[in-house]
């Protein structure tokens, strides 16, 4: 069952047309990646989906419903998360209050902070310290906890592994298959090998448009396609 | 030196600034008496200070707006306040400290009330339509403030409004051969309620994390679920509740109040704001504290310089510290 | 862009503000249209300075009053101690402008670095410490008093510039070629001149870089302009020909303080007339700076009088007193901001059909 629709969605930043025609469908379950070069328009697309810029004309549906011209706000209420590439942490509120900021009630699920600890160990250890302090996998980790804190149906994530060293790469793929367990995740992706190891569909996008939709494995196999897609030296 | 620089951040790093300030003026100005007035009135400004720039301040770190209105708010405040005084002149003439204390009260919570009244109609009909355009933003507020001082000069007059108070508000305390004002100690003590009441919502409270957040990303808060707009309305009417509250407290300090007060206080509240670091009250409250005890040292010591020291302060802050001394962001 | 039947209109009535000024001593024969003509002409080159900064880099500042002052009372100064002269006049004039040359830098850099809008703030803040530090250095200044001086000798309403069969002074159309009619011409030449400057800047190629800083920061950032020097360049430019404005009003008014010269009353004006007029554009300078002081000189005895006649009314006839007619060009100002961002000229441009 399709879970995210986007449909012929154009988005422009001041005058200039940043997406042009993006369509594609991510199904519910698994992680659904999008791949793409520098500047194809993948982080646009995800600030689409999530209201931060609006497209026009184009349509964005969530399990049928359209969300284009809703509040970021409400579109979050729906059950889609958001971790940007710049991980967006709030570096003067402690760890903890990171997290209790990412509840609608204000109030952490012990059993599920339990669990998210378990995928982060670090949290647990600095949970009283400013995220500022942390280093940048720990933030990174953190704008992830930020997003599952909570039962969501969509993630969307951007670019997590920039930066990062191998060792907390690792550990993210193994925190994102799991995640992936009950949630969905649209992964931005420039890690090939990375993306490769935890998609199941996929999407390319160059030039604000969408040239290329298929199931991982098909893409992962097809060496001439990925060079001529994405000429990434992976 | 890096050994001293270790300790005096232990010590409170930039907090010490207003320590090591009356210190030196203590030196400089030699009386002890004189220095112990000069303080109080200096700690005394600078809370009312406060009060006045601690709205403005979460208002641009929240959403980004500045609000060149903003004096118009410490003015009505400050005529609201005036007026309500004079209307219960009676009770003040009165012998009863309780009719005095009530008149005081009434007249500080219609200050209060019109800023909460003021604040919403000025956000929702002036602001709004303008979000994320500085230029316009800058022009808008501007006009806005003109509009305020012509209004407040058509009902007011232009003439200086007297401003009554409370008896036992007026006079002095002598202990020794010093002297504190008492309406001064009141206004550092307001001041520093208010400080305290506004540090425990920000820092123990849910709405407080919510605009701490936002204003270190207000996209992020948005994306995480919650209405950003919604909430700044709120902070906008409370900061403009505070300005109107800070603008009633002087008109009791000042005695003779006129329509450019608030256009007058203003400069100095930008200075505040600027040197605190736009966005955080615990800047705020240091910026307003430096700016009152420098006002006052340099008036007694060299009274011409009084406003143009305010400037230097800035500028020497501003070459060392480009985003102030305790910006939100870190 | 091609020329829209707006633009022409635009420019046609610039055209004929600049006819009407030209021959102003001759269609308007009383003092007081004189005073209006000469504070037209200084205004408009004002405004023009003002909106090289506003209308070309899109930031605010709150201090050109400031500049306007340093050269204003540099030429005061000297013609007070110096005499009459035009010595005076040049050196107070290059002393104002460096003077306004250093502000300006060090305010560009200060702020402009940091973040765009600390510029509002601190330019509002040295512009108020200047004010404050005017009334205060009477012994130089004349404090709240100002200056009284007498300017140049060729200025003098004595002075006879061209003289008939009787040696008496000539008259041509009623007009008196003396001093009088010397100093219009003065103040209305040495105007075009700096309008004609700036007009030709806009034009220019750097014109066309601050047209793309404006359009899009981050872009022209991106493509390698520097943004911040760019601006404090402007921001140069601007306080320089303002503060050469303030040094011809000087010599004109032959007297300077800070209503004249310095005061926020002044800045506001610059403010309403350039968005008004229409930010940009170079032509809504002069629209905004014509329509402004006219009014300022002729609405309020018309507001004066619809006091009177509410007389009665609580309220509506003090908000309809003469001096509250800042009140109403407040409300004006908001609405135009509102509605009408382009101003006068920006919005004429920009309607009527393209040819």
């Amino acid at each position: 069952m399709t879970l995210l629709s986007l449909n012929a969605v154009r988005t422009n930043i001041g005058q200039y047309a940043v997406l042009h025609d993006v369509t594609f469908d991510v199904p519910e379950g698994g992680v659904f990646v999008l791949l793409g070069r520098n500047g194809a328009g993948k982080t646009t697309t995800l600030r689409s989906v999530m209201g931060l810029w609006r497209p026009s004309p184009g349509s964005i549906t969530f399990r049928g419903q359209d969300i284009t011209a809703m509040h970021t706000a409400d579109i979050a209420r729906l059950g889609i998360a958001y971790v940007p590439e710049n991980m967006g942490i709030f570096g003067t509120l402690t760890v903890d209050e990171n997290l209790i900021l990412a509840t609608a009630n204000g109030k952490i699920d012990a059993n599920r902070l339990k669990w998210v600890h378990g995928l982060f160990p670090a949290l647990e250890r600095f949970r009283d310290k400013q995220a500022w302090s942390l280093s940048g996998g720990q933030k990174q980790m953190l704008s992830v906890a930020r997003a599952i804190i909570e039962p969501r149906e969509l993630i969307l994530i951007d670019e997590p592994t920039k930066g990062l060293a191998p060792s907390i790469v690792d550990a993210m793929a193994e925190a994102f298959s799991e995640i992936a367990q009950d949630s969905t995740i649209l992964l931005v992706e420039q890690n090939f090998r990375f993306a490769k190891s935890l998609g199941r569909d996929m999407a390319v996008i160059d030039d604000g448009r969408v040239v290329h939709r298929g199931t991982m494995a098909d893409f992962a196999a097809d060496k001439a396609l990925q060079d001529r897609l994405l000429s990434l030296s992976v | 030196m890096s050994q001293l620089t270790q300790t005096l951040t232990r010590l409170g790093g930039v907090n010490l600034l207003p320590v090591a300030l009356a210190l030196v003026a203590f030196v400089l100005i030699g009386a002890p008496s004189s220095w112990v007035t000069l303080t109080v009135a200096g700690l005394a400004m600078g809370m009312m200070v406060f009060l006045m720039a601690s709205g403005l301040s979460l208002v641009f770190g929240l959403m980004d707006v500045l609000n060149f209105g903003h004096s118009a708010f410490v003015s009505f405040g400050a005529f609201v306040g005036a007026t309500v005084l004079a209307g219960l002149s009676g009770w003040l003439a009165s012998d009863s400290v309780a009719l005095e204390t009530l008149a005081l009260v009434l007249a500080l919570l219609a200050a209060i009330l019109f800023g909460l009244v003021a604040g919403w109609f000025f956000e929702t009909v002036i602001i709004r339509p303008v979000y994320r355009d500085h230029l316009r933003q800058i022009l808008i507020t501007m006009g806005a403030m003109i509009v305020a001082e012509q209004t407040i000069l058509a009902f007011w007059g232009g003439s200086p409004y007297t401003v009554y108070r409370p008896r036992f508000l007026e006079g002095s305390w002598i202990i020794g051969d010093v002297s504190i004002e008492i309406y001064r100690a009141f206004a550092f003590l307001l001041g520093l309620a208010v400080f305290i009441a506004l540090y425990i919502v920000l820092n123990r409270t849910r709405i407080g994390l919510l605009v701490r957040a936002g204003v270190e990303n207000r996209e992020m808060v948005e994306a995480l679920g919650f209405r950003v707009d919604r909430l700044f309305i709120g902070v906008f009417m409370v900061g403009s509740a505070l300005a109107a509250l800070g603008g009633a407290m002087w008109a009791g300090y000042e005695t003779l109040i006129t329509p450019s007060l608030g256009g007058e206080l203003m400069i100095i509240v930008f200075i505040v704001v600027i040197i605190g670091g736009l966005g955080s009250i615990e800047g705020t409250l240091l910026g307003a504290i430096l700016v009152g005890l420098m006002s006052n040292y340099l008036g007694f010591l060299a009274p011409k310089m009084a406003l143009a020291s305010n400037m230097i302060l800035m500028v020497a802050i501003l070459l060392w510290r480009p985003n102030g001394l305790r910006p939100a962001v870190k | 862009m091609t020329p829209t039947t707006g633009t022409y209109a635009v420019k046609l009535t610039v055209l004929a503000i600049g006819a009407l000024l030209l021959f102003a001593p001759f269609l308007f024969q009383d003092v007081r249209s004189l005073e209006v003509a000469a504070r037209i002409c200084i205004f408009i080159v004002l405004v023009a300075s003002y909106d090289l900064l506003i209308g070309y880099t899109g930031i605010v500042s709150f201090a050109h009053t400031m500049f306007f002052g340093f050269g204003a009372y540099g030429a005061a100064i000297l013609l007070k101690s110096m005499g009459p002269g035009w010595t005076p006049v040049i050196l107070g004039g290059i002393a104002g402008v460096a003077v306004s040359l250093v502000m300006a830098v060090a305010i560009g850099l200060l702020s402009l670095r940091v973040k765009a809008i600390f510029f509002a703030m601190i330019t509002l803040a040295a512009a108020s410490v200047v004010l404050v530090l005017t009334s205060q250095l009477s012994q130089l200044t004349g404090g709240e008093d100002g200056i009284t001086y007498r300017a140049p000798d060729l200025f003098k309403p004595a002075t006879k510039i061209l003289t008939d069969a009787d040696g008496k002074v000539l008259r041509l159309w009623g007009v008196a070629f003396n001093g009088k009619l010397a100093a219009y011409y003065f103040v209305f030449v040495t105007s075009l001149i700096l309008f004609l400057l700036m007009l030709r800047f806009t034009a220019s190629p750097l014109g066309t870089v601050l047209k793309a800083i404006r359009e899009n920061e981050a872009r022209a950032e991106a493509i390698g302009y520097r943004v911040v020097a760019y601006r404090t360049f402007v921001f140069c430019l601007s306080a320089t020909f303002a503060s050469i404005a303030g040094t011809i009003y000087a010599v004109w008014l032959k007297y300077t303080g800070p209503d004249t010269s310095l005061s926020f009353a002044i800045m506001i004006d610059i403010l309403l007339m350039v968005v008004i007029g229409g930010m940009g554009t170079m032509w809504g300078a002069v629209i905004g700076a014509v329509l402004l002081i006219l009014a300022q000189y002729y609405l309020r005895d018309l507001m004066g009088a619809a006091s009177e006649a509410l007389h009665g009314i609580p309220v509506l006839p003090e908000l309809l007193a003469a001096d509250r007619w800042l009140f109403w060009l407040g409300i004006i100002f908001i609405l135009l901001v509102y509605f009408f961002p382009k101003g006068i000229a920006g919005t004429a441009m920009a309607g009527g059909a393209r040819r």
